[in-house]
C-alpha cells in the first residue's frame, strides 16, 4: 500500500471516530504533534507546581493547607499520566525531562508568572484550572487513545481543583475590604494571562486546523477561550469580583460575553522566555532533579544488589 | 544501567505497566504505566499516581518489556479464524418458541 493510500485510511478511521491506539499506523507528522502536545502538557504539570507549592507553608489554615497539598499533589500525578501516554510512542522518559531541563522543550507561559499573595492562590485554581478544564474536557475526547484516557483521568480531578480555588475567593470577597482588594488585585493580574493559556487566536494559529482534521483536537482555541469567558464572566459577577476589561460587553444576540483585544505580543514575550518568572521556574526544576539524584542513584543500587542476592541464592 | 538499555545512571529506572481493579470481582484493567527500579519501588509509586482517591483495592505492576502484544499490523488475519464462526453466538440456533404459563 503506498503512503498515499495509508494516509486516506488513516484518516477514514478517524472520520469514523474511531481512536488510534500506539502501534497503529499513522502519519509520521502525527506522531510528531501529539509527541510535541503530551509532553508540553506532562512539562506544564509539572511546572505548575511551583507556583501553588510556594504557599503551601504559608496557606492560612490547616484545611486550606490540606487542599493545597492535594491539590500540587494531584499536578505531579497529572504530568506522570501525560508522560506515561507519550511514552507509548515511543520517546522516553529521560529524553523527555532532559528536554525540560535543557530548557529545549515548552511548558505552559501562564506558570511563569508569579504568585504574589494568597488570593493568588485561589484565582489560580479559579481560573487557570478553570481554562485547563475546559481544554482537558476536549482533549479526553482526542483521537490519540493514551491521550484521551490520560485526559479523562484528569478531568476527574480537575473539579476538586477549581472548586477550592473558587472557594478561597468566595470567602475573601465575603471578608475585610482589605480581602477583597487583594482578590481583585489578583484577578487583574491573572485574567489576560488565563485567556492567553488558549493560545492564539483562530485566524493565527499554525496547528490547529492539522489537529482538528486528525481530532486530536475539536475544537478551535478561539471557540474554547469563549466557553471559558461565558462560564467566568457571571461566577465573578456573581462574587462582586470586576473583570479588568473596559471593552467587556453582553452580545444579547449570539448570548455570548465579549471581550477586548487581547495583547498577543505579550503571549509572545513570555513564550520566548522573557516573562516574569521564567528563569526562576527552571532554577527551581533543575535544582529539585539534582537533589533527588542520590534517591534515584541509592535507589537503582539497591535494586541492583537485591538482583545479584536472589541470583546467589538460586 | 537498567534492562532496557535507556536508563543511566540517576535516571527513571524501568518502566512497568500498571494494573488496577477498582473493587472485588472486578476486573484489573491497564492504568497507565510507572518507572521504578523494583517491583516494590513500582507498587508503591501505582499506588501514588493511580489511586490517590480509592481508585483500586488490588494493583499489579509488570515490566513493560516483558509484555507480549499482538500486532495491529496483522490484527486481520490473526483475529480471522473467529470471524466465520456464527455457530459459536446463540443466534445461531432456532428453538421452539414456548410461552410462560402464569401459575
Ligand atoms: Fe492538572
Ligand atoms: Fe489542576
Amino acid at each position: 500500500m503506498d503512503e498515499q493510500q495509508k494516509l486516506q485510511e488513516f484518516q477514514d478511521r478517524i472520520d469514523a471516530g474511531e481512536k488510534i491506539e500506539p502501534k497503529d499506523w499513522m502519519p509520521e507528522r502525527f506522531r510528531k504533534q501529539l509527541v510535541r502536545m503530551m509532553s508540553q502538557h506532562a512539562h506544564s504539570e509539572i511546572i505548575g507546581m511551583l507556583p501553588e507549592g510556594n504557599w503551601i507553608t504559608r496557606a492560612p489554615s490547616l484545611r486550606r493547607k490540606l487542599a493545597l497539598l492535594a491539590k500540587v499533589q494531584d499536578e505531579a500525578g497529572h504530568g506522570l499520566y501525560l508522560y506515561s501516554g507519550a511514552e507509548t510512542l515511543g520517546v522516553s522518559r529521560d529524553e523527555m525531562i532532559d528536554d525540560l531541563l535543557s530548557g529545549k522543550a515548552k511548558y505552559s507561559n501562564i506558570f511563569n508568572y508569579p504568585t504574589q499573595t494568597w488570593a493568588d492562590i485561589g484565582v489560580i485554581g479559579w481560573l487557570v484550572d478553570g481554562a485547563a478544564i475546559v481544554n482537558q474536557t476536549m482533549l479526553a475526547k482526542s483521537s490519540f487513545g493514551p491521550y484521551a484516557r490520560a485526559n479523562l483521568r484528569i478531568c476527574k480531578e480537575e473539579s476538586f481543583h477549581r472548586k477550592q480555588g473558587h472557594e478561597i475567593i468566595a470567602t475573601m470577597m465575603k471578608g475585610t475590604p482589605a480581602q477583597r482588594k487583594m482578590v481583585q488585585d489578583a484577578v487583574n493580574r491573572w485574567w489576560w494571562p488565563t485567556l492567553m493559556m488558549f493560545g492564539p487566536p483562530d485566524d493565527n494559529s499554525p496547528n490547529s486546523n492539522e489537529l482538528i482534521r486528525w481530532k486530536v483536537k475539536t475544537k478551535t482555541n478561539d471557540e474554547l477561550r469563549q466557553s471559558f469567558i461565558d462560564r467566568t464572566v457571571e461566577e465573578a459577577h456573581d462574587m462582586g469580583i470586576e473583570i479588568p476589561d473596559p471593552d467587556l460587553r453582553y452580545n444579547e444576540e449570539t448570548k455570548h460575553w465579549e471581550i477586548g483585544e487581547i495583547n498577543f505580543d505579550e503571549l509572545y514575550r513570555v513564550v520566548t522566555g522573557n516573562g516574569p518568572m521564567n528563569k526562576k521556574r527552571m532554577a527551581a526544576r533543575r535544582k529539585a532533579h539534582e537533589e533527588g539524584r542520590w534517591v534515584r542513584e541509592a535507589a537503582e543500587a539497591y535494586a541492583e544488589k537485591q538482583k545479584l542476592k536472589e541470583k546467589k541464592a538460586s | 544501567m537498567g534492562e532496557n538499555g535507556i536508563n543511566r545512571k540517576g535516571g527513571e529506572g524501568r518502566m512497568w505497566e500498571v494494573f488496577t481493579q477498582k473493587k472485588t470481582g472486578d476486573p484489573h484493567e491497564h492504568a497507565g504505566n510507572v518507572h521504578a527500579h523494583d517491583a516494590e519501588m513500582a507498587l508503591q509509586h501505582a499506588r501514588d499516581v493511580y489511586s490517590r482517591r480509592n481508585e483500586a483495592v488490588s494493583i499489579w505492576v509488570v515490566p513493560s518489556d516483558q509484555i507480549t502484544a499482538s500486532s495491529p499490523d496483522d490484527a486481520g488475519p490473526f483475529f480471522d479464524p473467529a470471524e466465520d464462526k456464527i455457530f459459536r453466538h446463540p443466534q445461531f440456533y432456532k428453538v421452539p418458541h414456548v410461552s410462560k404459563k402464569r401459575r
